[in-house]
């Protein structure tokens, strides 16, 4: 299954670096990653499957948003097809 | 891989402008529960709705998650209890516990149909159904009541009319103690809609499948922040935009209705793209009228700006999804708006202007206290005037109004919640008795006759 996966928040070093270890660590592969500082603030979106995680998407949800809550940021995990409904007609 | 500036905005949209998918209504049909007595009746409705209904809070949840959008509540709507009841009507008070309870069970927030259909004419049975209404609104809890009294088709059933004038005084007497709660569960239609998953109005119509799963999508702080990005646009440019947002919120609402249904083992009924304000700041359809450039709701200009934002949003969500209905478009409940609240506190709005503004809007009179020793009749005059406006316009009305028991003009009425505050607005003191006194039926308009 893939999902999205936003991080927004004060720009920091090692980012990047926790978030991925974070998702290797539960069996997401990370298959794009689109990157950029948006007035100060980082904005990173990742395209993931999460077919190798042994966790549920609603699981993986909330770990992310706890994990972006231990690193000051806010991280979320969605399904994609929620981008996919609202963006493509 | 996405634009990120369109994964953005969605992250925004549901962080910081309120967007959420309003409530997941399971409607489920009571019709094969139909029995001889009111003991068993009771029994099977509440075995059907539990069974049916099992994992609808757990389903909502995990959808939440999965897609990262807020679903605030989780409802059921029923077939209309009278049609069940109509073998043990004045009885039917057993149902509507039974109902009451499946809902406590399920952890859901309301279940509605406790609704009789009575807009060409009222059977013994229904009336004495009726009658039964203020007593089941004041022992129980999340049960919701609706009766359509009138129709574009069939005119305007005086008679009930002036019988819901006097259920609406008696529920807000026997819920006194609450300021009149009762009557914030007790709505009276005209041209009523089988598949609104939206409450205290929403019934499973015995036109729909055995169970439906509708989805109600809200997002007014979307439409206002939209508003807001564009400050100096004419007002086709607002229509395209405010399309545009409504658009995207109802394929949100979809994906969610279609994934849901498929989980819930029910049909995929509609999506219904109100905008429904709460008494959160931002999340307020008053402040996007506000924000197209009104001083304050209420004032000249309030109804056209109500009307293009109603048609835009029914635009932007028909494009998106070829399953749209229910009430679709804007709601203006007085006590469930920060801006409608505050309007009505500096006198800014009152209640023949929220009538003009119904002509154009989704709904009706919604959630407006009154003073307490409002008499039926004047309530009665109050439902009849709105149930015009609808039968002439093709469109749905509806009354929720709570004389609040004790209260005048210069108290509020406070319901906690997405129910919101109202502050007591003034009606007309001259009376109403004998127009209302004359019952019978207000013929259907002549464009009525199409066949």
């Amino acid at each position: 299954m893939r999902a999205v996966v936003t991080v927004v928040g004060k720009d920091k070093t090692g980012i990047i670096a926790k978030v991925s270890a974070f998702l290797a660590d539960k069996g997401v592969n990370i298959l794009d990653i689109s990157q950029t500082i948006l007035q100060d603030y980082f904005a990173m979106i990742m395209l993931v499957d999460t077919s190798g995680s042994n966790d549920e998407l609603s699981v993986l949800a909330t770990e992310c948003a706890g994990m972006g809550e231990k690193i000051g940021m806010s991280i979320h995990l969605q399904h994609e097809e929620i981008f996919n409904a609202m963006h493509r007609i | 891989m996405f634009n990120k500036y369109d994964v953005l905005e969605t992250i925004n949209m549901i962080e910081r402008e309120h967007l959420d998918i309003r409530t997941i209504t399971m409607g489920i049909s009571l019709l094969p529960c139909v029995s001889g007595t009111a003991e068993s009746t009771a029994a099977k409705v509440y075995d059907t709705i539990c069974i049916k209904a099992e994992n609808l809070v757990k389903v909502a949840e995990d959808l939440s998650k999965e897609y990262g959008i807020p679903i605030v509540n989780k409802r059921v709507s029923v077939t209309p209890a009278s049609i069940i009841c109509a073998p043990f009507a004045a009885r039917s008070a057993k149902v509507g516990v039974a109902l009451d309870k499946a809902a406590e069970t399920l952890g859901i927030d309301f279940l509605g149909g406790y609704s009789a259909l009575v807009h060409k004419g009222m059977a013994d049975y229904e009336r004495t159904f009726i009658e039964t209404i203020p007593e089941v609104l004041a022992t129980t809890k999340k049960l919701c009541s609706s009766i359509n009294i009138g129709s574009s088709k069939s005119g305007i059933n005086m008679d009930a009319v002036r019988l819901m004038g006097n259920i609406v005084k008696k529920t807000a007497e026997l819920t006194c103690d609450n300021d009149g709660f009762g009557c914030a569960k007790l709505v009276v239609f005209c041209n009523a809609v089988e598949d609104n998953p939206f409450m205290a109005g929403a019934f499973h119509g015995v036109g729909e499948s055995g169970t439906v799963i509708n989805v109600g999508v809200s997002g007014p702080g979307v439409v206002q922040h939209a508003i807001e990005s564009i400050p100096t646009a004419d007002l086709t440019e607002l229509a395209e935009m405010i399309k545009r947002t409504a658009f995207k919120i109802t394929r949100a609402g979809q994906l969610v209705a279609r994934e849901a249904a498929q989980r819930l083992n029910a049909e995929f009924g509609i999506v219904d793209l109100s905008l429904a304000p709460t008494p959160a700041r931002g999340d307020s359809v008053a402040q996007i009228l506000e924000e197209m450039g009104l001083e304050s709701v209420g004032t000249h200009g309030t109804t056209a700006c109500l009307a293009m934002l109603n048609d835009a949003v029914k635009k932007g969500g028909v494009m998106a999804s070829s399953r749209v209905g229910g009430l679709s478009g804007a709601f203006i409940p007085v006590s469930e708006d920060i801006g409608m609240i505050e309007a009505a506190e500096k006198g800014n709005l009152n209640i023949d202007k929220l009538e003009a503004m119904t002509a154009v809007c989704s709904v009706g009179l919604d959630m407006i206290a009154v003073p307490g020793d409002t008499p039926a009749s004047t309530i009665s005059a109050i439902i009849a005037d709105e149930a015009a406006i609808g039968m002439i316009n093709n469109k749905t009305t509806a009354v929720r109004i709570i004389p609040a028991p004790g209260k005048d003009v210069g108290d509020c009425v406070n319901f906690g919640g997405l129910l919101g505050r109202a502050p007591i607005m003034p009606v007309h003191k001259q009376s109403s008795e004998k127009f209302i006194s004359r019952g019978g039926l207000i013929p259907a308009p002549i464009h009525s006759n199409k066949n």
